[in-house]
């Protein structure tokens, strides 16, 4: 496949396709079902095409041309393991989500085109490799959640959207502050060179004779643009009113690829630059990724709307990513070479990628549920609104119920390896994060036993004794998605022997 | 090639002005005509010398006996500025289709006053330059005094008196440099190789650089800016935010940083952090970029938010300039580009688009009017422009803004940090209008809305979808492909900078 620009195809595939759905209100949905599965099928080749020469551990499917070379701006894109299953995952996530928006009665080609819009910002976010090309994309995804939550979100969707907004915008803008000191020093906005230059330790001197000791709040500010976007707590605050004001599908998206920028930008870029930086900082970064996992399982336990219950979910899963990225920045002082400590890291790091991938499809399942609850009831998704839907809508309630133990982390479905790993790299890492974490899974079954009791069990109220199950419809396009939890939660290797690799070759790069 | 774009203008603001009264139509195709004409003779200019240098084109002697010649050139920053008044030549026309009253005067004006700018634009004789200046001035003055709306007598004398002001400074230090120098000729080149006293550049370069400053916006002397921009018809604010401040720019460039580089040179003493005129006009610019944005915030008209916005968008340009190095002053030419095509772009929603359809620029009043829902062409124009002159990366602002940034954080981080805080601000003060005007959330429905006012808004016309096309689009491709202008801009920018330019 060397030569065939791929990627690029890839990113321009969704636009074309925004394009034709725009001018063709009426069959908008079906465009973007069109586009949403050649994307999909496009992805798997790229991490079938990268998985062929994974040996090599480095970027595949390079392509480079010079863009603005007095800017150190290059079109540069190219995929690892990480990026190529983050492909992966956006067009599955997009793909559920135009399934699961067959009501837009209101504008659909817009609609649809913005949805498409976001999809190819996700795969140029995910494929880029200088920092200019990487933050075009970031910010292009940006405008149309923006407007999906605007134009076509719940009763308080205007706050929800300019609060989601200016968050975010306060994130870019301190994220292109910290790379324009970068850019001074260096002289480049290229990952790869960066981060050679950062794994030799040349990086740091060389902000300093620019600039001065400004890497520690370099990293601060990196670290707060993505924070952002996770979210970790503190800089949670925008996420319980965007994803539930946010209509169901859109809330698919935000949740299940758009937060994952927010992660492998950690990867990507906060950890490969400032690893030591991060190092030093270990501690009061892990304190608030326990209090993220602690304190979105605890928020969700308040709840008693099933799409904030979901979002606090979301918290508290991509928490346990956080967990692990801070816990596996272990000071060293240099590359690590402690055998133990680098298999515990690589453990903590597959587990990080494979919970990204996991929580993103178990997410945006949640909520799809959620969004077919709603349509049913005319609105109603209140955990005390129901009682024994299991009688009228039996299939409705297995599969919501496979798709909310996967969540749990039952072993056997998606959600367990993921998190497996996760504490079985970071308990020789740093045990008393992992321990009190463990409180958080223990709430989080908590909350999932009671949705699950409230919604399902019990006598069932008159109004909903005639609630429809499940129509053929449903069943066929929730069947692939259930099937995958199952898929990914009996045979994980499917995806870690993809990405593990990427993980070694990224951990002996980072110097902590 | 380009000497063209000069006379043709010219020859078409005399032909409009002997034209009928009552042939609208043919006055409208005819400056269209004349625009497009500029505008692809400026393109093809613009492609010819790329990879050249300084191109003479047309050198006659005019006044012998004071070494006035009819000078006229181009080098990779006057291709790219010609560029930008071609397209924005075209766009205004577009945009002032629906001038109805003495439409064929509008358009000698309007061509008039292109005419003047081309000629600046490409002037490389002091003198000649200064005439084209002059002559950019006085249709200025009519177009808002005639065409124009709120206090428009007022704004127009404004405008014209803080101009005077600044060209009479001008000619001071044209006059006294001419002199010092000794030399017979007036020609840029031959005054730059004159070695000036330094002492004498001390104190001409700041008059010098002034006068042209105030004509770019530079705060404290850009009060004229917001009260014209408003005053002004569409067309004219179009051509006022879209290149007219870029000549204040462009002459503090070519005639105030190029002739006398010294008076940049420190004073020997610094009081409060400030040790030379660089210092200062650095300073001004960074107050400008803060200032105008956080007035913008405030003000309850809508055509008043992008006025002072321009004032905030120009403290760039002036920022790049007195980095006095390559990537702060190439991002100073870019960003004058950048800002005529978006101030343009949003000149043209606010005032033909929206208010020549409600007839209200209050951002209250167009809150209550669901426009997001009856004009959602307008919407998209106004997010898309919006988009573009807040720096989004994609747009030619980002890519002008940051080298501008990049370019003073090598001589002063503050500077960089006080334009993040302009940068935020302008954020703020665009989501804000967005919101207000087009994405109100306390609506009546749009049926209720339509009895009240009695009418549908009139639908959107082909001239108004072709020129957001046109002015958009040119931001767009130079956001995601600078090097198009960049190529043309930086070896100029080193040659001027090095004193070949001189």
């Amino acid at each position: 496949m060397s030569g065939f620009p791929i990627l690029t195809l890839l990113t321009v595939l969704p636009l074309i396709g925004a394009a034709i759905a725009l001018a063709s209100s009426k069959h908008a949905r079906n465009v973007a079902l069109i586009t949403a599965l050649v994307s999909l099928a496009l992805a798997l080749v790229v991490w079938t095409v990268w998985s062929g020469s994974r040996a090599i551990g480095g970027y595949g499917l390079i392509e480079r041309h010079a863009w603005a070379p007095s800017l150190g701006i290059e079109y540069h894109l190219g995929v690892d393991g990480l990026g190529a299953l983050m492909l992966v995952l956006s067009a599955i996530v997009t793909l559920m989500s135009v399934d699961a928006a067959h009501r837009v009665h209101h504008q659909p080609g817009m609609y649809f085109a913005l949805v498409l819009v976001l999809e190819a910002g996700l795969f140029g976010s995910f494929t880029a490799l200088n920092f200019f090309h990487w933050f075009l994309f970031w910010e292009l995804s940006l405008i149309p959640a923006f407007f999906l939550i605007k134009l076509w979100g719940g009763a308080r969707r205007g706050p929800a959207a300019t609060q989601f907004f200016v968050y975010t915008m306060a994130g870019s803008v301190v994220l292109l502050i910290a790379f324009l000191a970068i850019f001074v020093s260096t002289h480049s906005m290229d990952f790869s060179y960066l981060t050679l230059l950062a794994s030799k330790g040349w990086l740091e001197p060389m902000v300093k004779d620019h600039i001065g000791p400004v890497m520690p709040w370099l990293a601060i500010g990196v670290l707060a643009g993505f924070a952002v976007k996770v979210p970790i707590f503190p800089f949670h605050t925008w996420l319980p009113a965007a994803y539930s004001e946010a209509p169901s599908p859109v809330t698919m998206l935000l949740t299940g690829a758009m937060s994952k920028m927010g992660v492998y930008g950690l990867l990507r870029i906060a950890l490969p630059l400032f690893g030591t930086q991060i190092a030093q900082m270990r501690t009061p970064l892990l304190v608030l990724a326990v209090t993220t996992v602690v304190m979105g399982a605890w928020a969700a336990a308040a709840q008693k709307d099933l799409k904030r219950v979901f979002a606090y979910f979301s918290m508290n899963h991509l928490g346990y990513c956080l967990l692990g990225i801070f816990a596996l920045a272990v000071p060293t002082g240099g590359i690590g070479t402690d055998t133990a400590v680098l298999t515990s890291q690589a453990a903590a790091l597959n587990g990080v990628i494979l919970q990204m991938f996991n929580h993103g499809v178990t997410a945006a399942a949640l909520f799809w549920f959620a969004a077919i609850i709603q349509q049913r009831t005319g609105g109603h998704r209140g955990i005390d609104d129901f009682g024994g839907l299991r009688k009228p809508a039996p299939v409705l309630a297995g599969l919501m119920g496979i798709a909310l133990f996967s969540s749990l982390g039952l072993p056997g479905l998606n959600g367990f390896p993921g998190e497996f790993l996760i504490f079985r790299g970071v308990f020789p890492l740093a045990w008393v994060a992992a321990t009190v974490s463990m409180l958080g899974l223990l709430v989080t079954a908590a909350v999932i036993l009671t949705v699950i009791q409230k919604v399902f069990t019990g006598p069932v109220p008159e109004h909903w004794a005639t609630f429809p199950d499940l129509h053929h419809g449903e069943r066929l396009a929730l069947a692939p998605v259930i099937g995958l939890m199952l898929l990914v939660g009996l045979l994980p290797q499917l995806i870690v022997g993809g990405v593990n690799p990427t993980v070694v070759y990224l951990l002996a790069h980072w110097r902590f | 090639m380009l000497a063209w774009t000069i006379y043709l203008s010219f020859a078409g603001a005399l032909t409009q002005a002997l034209l009928p009264k009552e042939r609208a139509a043919l006055s409208r195709w005819l400056a269209l005509g004349v625009a497009a004409a500029g505008l692809a003779m400026a393109v093809a200019g613009f492609v010819v010398g790329m990879g050249q240098g300084r191109m003479t084109i047309i050198d006659r002697p005019w006044v012998p006996s004071m070494g006035i010649h009819f000078l006229l050139a181009a080098d990779g920053i006057s291709r790219v500025l010609v560029s930008l008044t071609g397209l924005a030549a075209v766009a205004g026309v577009l945009f002032s289709w629906n001038i109805e009253v003495r439409t064929n005067e509008f358009f000698a004006f309007f061509l008039a006053l292109i005419g003047g700018v081309y000629g600046v634009f490409l002037s490389f004789d002091l003198f000649l330059l200064f005439v084209f200046y002059e002559i950019a001035i006085v249709p200025k003055y009519f177009l808002i005094a005639i065409w124009g709306s709120t206090r428009r007598e007022y704004a127009a004398m404004k405008l014209a008196l803080y101009s005077f002001v600044g060209s009479s400074m001008v000619l001071v230090g044209l006059l006294a440099a001419y002199a010092t120098a000794g030399s017979h000729s007036t020609g840029l080149v031959a005054l730059g190789h004159a070695n000036l006293p330094v002492s004498f550049q001390m104190w001409c370069f700041p008059l010098v650089f002034t006068g042209f400053a105030i004509l770019a916006g530079m705060w404290p002397f850009h009060t004229w800016a917001p009260t014209g921009h408003v005053a002004a018809p569409t067309a004219a604010s179009m051509l006022l935010a879209g290149v007219v401040m870029k000549l204040g720019a462009y002459g503090c460039l070519r005639v105030g940083i190029a002739l006398f580089p010294r008076g940049l040179d420190p004073w020997g003493f610094s009081f409060a952090g400030i040790g030379s005129w660089r210092d200062v006009f650095a300073a001004l610019a960074v107050i400008g970029i803060v200032y105008g944005a956080l007035v913008a915030l405030a003000q309850t008209d809508f055509k008043f938010v992008i006025g002072y916005s321009s004032v905030s968008h120009m403290g760039f340009v002036l920022l790049g300039l007195m980095t006095l190095n390559q990537i702060g002053v190439t991002g100073a030419v870019l960003q004058m580009f950048s800002h005529g095509v978006i101030a343009g772009l949003l000149f043209a929603i606010v005032g033909r688009i929206v208010y020549d359809r409600t007839h209200t620029r209050q951002l209250a009043e167009l809150g209550t009017m669901h426009l997001s829902k009856r004009l959602p062409f307008a919407a998209l124009a106004f997010v898309i422009a919006g988009l573009a002159s807040i720096g989004m990366p994609g747009f030619s602002g980002f890519v002008a803004e940051l080298q501008v940034l990049v370019g003073a954080w090598k001589v002063n981080p503050w500077w960089d940090v006080a334009a993040g805080v302009g940068i935020v601000v302008g954020v703020a003060y665009t989501w804000r209008a967005m919101q207000k005007v087009f994405f109100s959330d306390v609506l009546p429905s749009v049926h209720v809305l339509e009895q009240e006012h009695g009418h549908e808004l009139a639908a959107i016309t082909w001239p108004e979808v072709s020129g957001v096309i046109l002015l958009a689009g040119a931001s767009l491709v130079v956001g995601l492909y600078p090097k198009i202008l960049l190529d043309a801009i930086e070896p100029a920018v080193n040659a001027l900078l090095a004193g070949g330019g001189r």
